[in-house]
């Protein structure tokens, strides 16, 4: 059945009765600011026209990929969405390569070729980001079982939505991830909605991810995504799990975007009363309050905020000064010698 | 030098590069234990244990994901689809995630991993069994597509797919399984995109692939008893395309006739024609012609079946046609 765990324990020595250590904590702090910042700032050069196509955010949802970024080691391997600029940023990635990638520049992260949608850092370890609902999970469950077969004590961690769950592929690869007993984690941000739609209006229970799992045989757990402190134990525990070859888990992570969908939209499908009860609890206010309470003083934090808002301009800045990519890269890399011939 | 079927070639080609390279693995439904359902990888389990050779759920999503995971982080796998009808199933796997990754991230994800398949009509199987797509692979930019007609191509065609740092899906034709050929002894590497001649004639060119190859023969031989030798091409693989085998005869002949087993419209011979009509056209003598599948979903009946696919019967008609 499922374990529906608001405080998990066996966190290990990053996490004593439930509260992580304070470096953890500050860095996770640091590094959802950063992210706010970067998306905020993004968003402002969407409306510009400077980000073009489309992106998604995941403002209010940066506990998530925070908690998890900072509970994972360098060799572990990132699989996540569309949704994906925190989890890209929580590996390490420079803003400035993220930025340009948003705006179609040659100092993009790839160059251009790929997008919002596709961010990628294979020296980060950050395996991709998809944009085909559900079909990372599959490919997720590869890296893990790789890594099984090398022997090497990595561990995979795969983000996604509550829409997927409705998905052949999310089914597919839960049950592959038990039956081969991988090392990988999956990590569900249940924000309640698709993309204009509620997922309790198209799904028959509670925790579409966390209801489900139990009978793939993973042991799962929900959570609140929105609290930076119990994402990050749980994320410890569930990565210690899979690398000592206690083999896959799922969390599902309860949160919600502030923002709509994608690009400018404003997402007013929404209640205003459930809008406002989850801006109320943005993860970021929360942690802040709790690290004042805890003793830091508020000098260290603000100098946190100071300098994630100096790196976005800066990053801004490298960004809009990069050139678009040449374009012969219209005709490189479809195959492994750089090229794109077919024919000989 | 021995003989040997082309379902034991399959093993023998999976056995010979697994042996050489610790990283390859292979993955698929039914092919450890029961040696697969066309019986070509028998033996696999039993050289290689569970670890390296895994029987999966059916969950061909799940099979080519972790084939695709697999080799972006250091191994070689090779996954095998029971029948390629079953493409449609996981068809986001192939054309959106493994084709496109490679270009998407700016070359920093590499993909080498094999995707064998049953390809293909002759067995009376019926229509959801039957189809050969391989004109859907050629169509996704990012796929190598190889598709031998006998045991010694399938033996260096697939080692040298599985060595290939691209991905490549292999189609085994499945009425050729039962049929032999000699097969040299010893290590066999081939090399993709290289089509072979394997018959020189003056008076036409017909290029053949994979179940349409032994066809084409018969045909050839037929056309000769008349007093009209042709060349055959089988052409092994589609992509990399060897246009230039295929220009280099046509210029001698005068005459392209495409034999294909898949359904007409673009169909790989569409392509092989619209080339050679851009780059060849005056080495032209007459109309280039296709010998196809109509565009037709494959009956089961022997009898229709037969009446669907292009015959010696077919294809000599085409040769008088392109000849008229
Ligand atoms: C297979 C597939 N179907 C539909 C879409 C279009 N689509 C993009 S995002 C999305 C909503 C996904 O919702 P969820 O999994 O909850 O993730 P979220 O966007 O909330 O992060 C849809 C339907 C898609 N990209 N892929």
């Amino acid at each position: 059945m499922t374990a529906r765990t608001e405080q998990p324990s066996g966190a290990g020595a990053a996490v004593a009765n439930g509260v992580p250590a304070l470096d953890a904590r500050l860095r996770v702090y640091q590094m959802m600011v950063e992210m706010r910042d970067f998306e905020k700032r993004a968003y402002d050069l969407f409306l510009q026209g400077l980000v073009k196509g489309t992106s998604h955010l995941g403002l209010g949802q940066e506990a998530v990929a925070a908690g998890f970024g900072a509970a994972m080691r360098p060799e572990d391997y990132t699989f996540a969405t569309y949704r994906g600029h925190n989890h890209t940023l929580a590996r390490g990635v420079p803003m400035a390569r993220i930025m340009a990638e948003l705006m179609g520049r040659e100092l993009g992260l790839m160059a251009g070729k790929g997008g919002s949608m596709h961010l990628t850092s294979v020296e980060h370890r950050m395996m991709g980001s998809y944009a085909i609902v559900g079909a990372h999970l599959t490919i997720a469950n590869g890296a893990a079982w790789s890594s099984k077969l090398r022997g090497t004590g990595e561990v995979t961690v795969c983000f996604f939505g509550d829409g997927t769950t409705n998905i052949g592929a999310f089914h597919e690869a839960l049950n592959l991830a038990a039956v081969w007993h991988l090392p990988v984690v999956f990590v569900c941000e249940n924000n309640r909605w698709m993309e204009y739609t509620p997922i309790r209006s198209v799904t028959a229970v509670d925790h579409p991810a966390a209801d489900r799992a139990p009978a793939y045989g993973l042991s799962a757990s929900v959570v609140d995504g929105n609290d930076a402190d119990v994402v990050y134990s749980v994320a410890t525990s569930a990565i210690e799990r899979a690398r000592s070859g206690g083999g896959p888990s799922l969390v599902e992570a309860e949160t919600y975007r502030h923002g709509g969908h994608s690009r400018a939209d404003p997402g007013k499908y929404r209640p205003d009363d459930e809008v406002a009860a989850w801006l109320a609890r943005d993860p970021i206010p929360a942690l802040r309050h709790r690290l004042l309470d805890a003793g830091v003083p508020e000098a260290r934090l603000v100098a946190i905020e100071q300098a994630s808002l100096a790196a976005v301009d800066e990053a801004t800045a490298q960004a809009q000064a990069s050139p678009a990519p040449p374009r012969s890269l219209v005709e490189r890399d479809v195959f492994a010698d750089g090229g794109a011939s077919w024919r000989r | 030098m021995a003989e040997m079927t082309y379902r034991d070639a399959v093993a023998r080609a999976i056995a010979q590069e697994m042996r050489l390279d610790p990283s390859v693995v292979f993955l698929g439904e039914d092919v450890g234990a029961a040696g697969g359902v066309f019986k070509a990888t028998v033996g696999l389990l039993d050289s290689f244990g569970p670890t390296r050779v895994v029987d999966t759920p059916i969950s061909e999503q799940a099979i080519l994901g972790a084939a695709m995971g697999a080799a972006m982080t250091g191994l070689r796998p090779i996954a095998e689809i029971m029948f390629s009808d079953f493409f449609a199933v996981c068809w986001d796997i192939v054309a959106n995630e493994i084709a496109k990754t490679r270009y998407m991230t700016n070359g920093q994800v590499r993909l080498p991993l094999v995707i064998r398949s049953g390809n293909g009509g002759g067995v009376r199987f019926g229509a959801q069994h039957s189809q050969s797509v391989e004109n859907w692979a050629m169509a996704v930019p990012g796929l190598k597509v190889v598709a031998p007609s006998t045991p010694k191509d399938v033996v260096g065609l697939l080692a040298a797919s599985i060595r290939d740092t691209d991905p490549v899906l292999f189609f085994e034709q499945k009425s050729l399984y039962s049929t032999k050929g000699e097969v040299p002894d010893g290590e066999i590497v081939d090399e993709l995109g290289r089509a072979s001649m394997l018959r020189d004639g003056t008076a036409a060119t017909i290029v053949a692939l994979a179940g349409m190859v032994p066809r084409a023969m018969a045909a050839a031989d037929q056309l000769a008893s008349e007093g009209i030798d042709v060349t055959v091409i089988d052409l092994r693989s589609l992509v990399p395309l060897d246009v230039t085998t295929v220009a280099t005869s046509v210029a001698q002949t005068g005459h392209l006739v495409t034999v294909e087993e898949n359904p007409r419209l673009c169909g790989w011979g569409a392509e092989l024609a619209s080339i050679i009509a851009e780059e060849n056209l005056f080495d032209l003598d007459g109309p280039i012609v296709r010998v196809t599948t109509p565009h037709v979903p494959l009956p089961a009946a022997d009898a229709l079946e037969d009446a669907a696919m292009p015959d010696v019967t077919k294809i000599v008609d085409g040769v008088r046609r392109s000849l008229r």
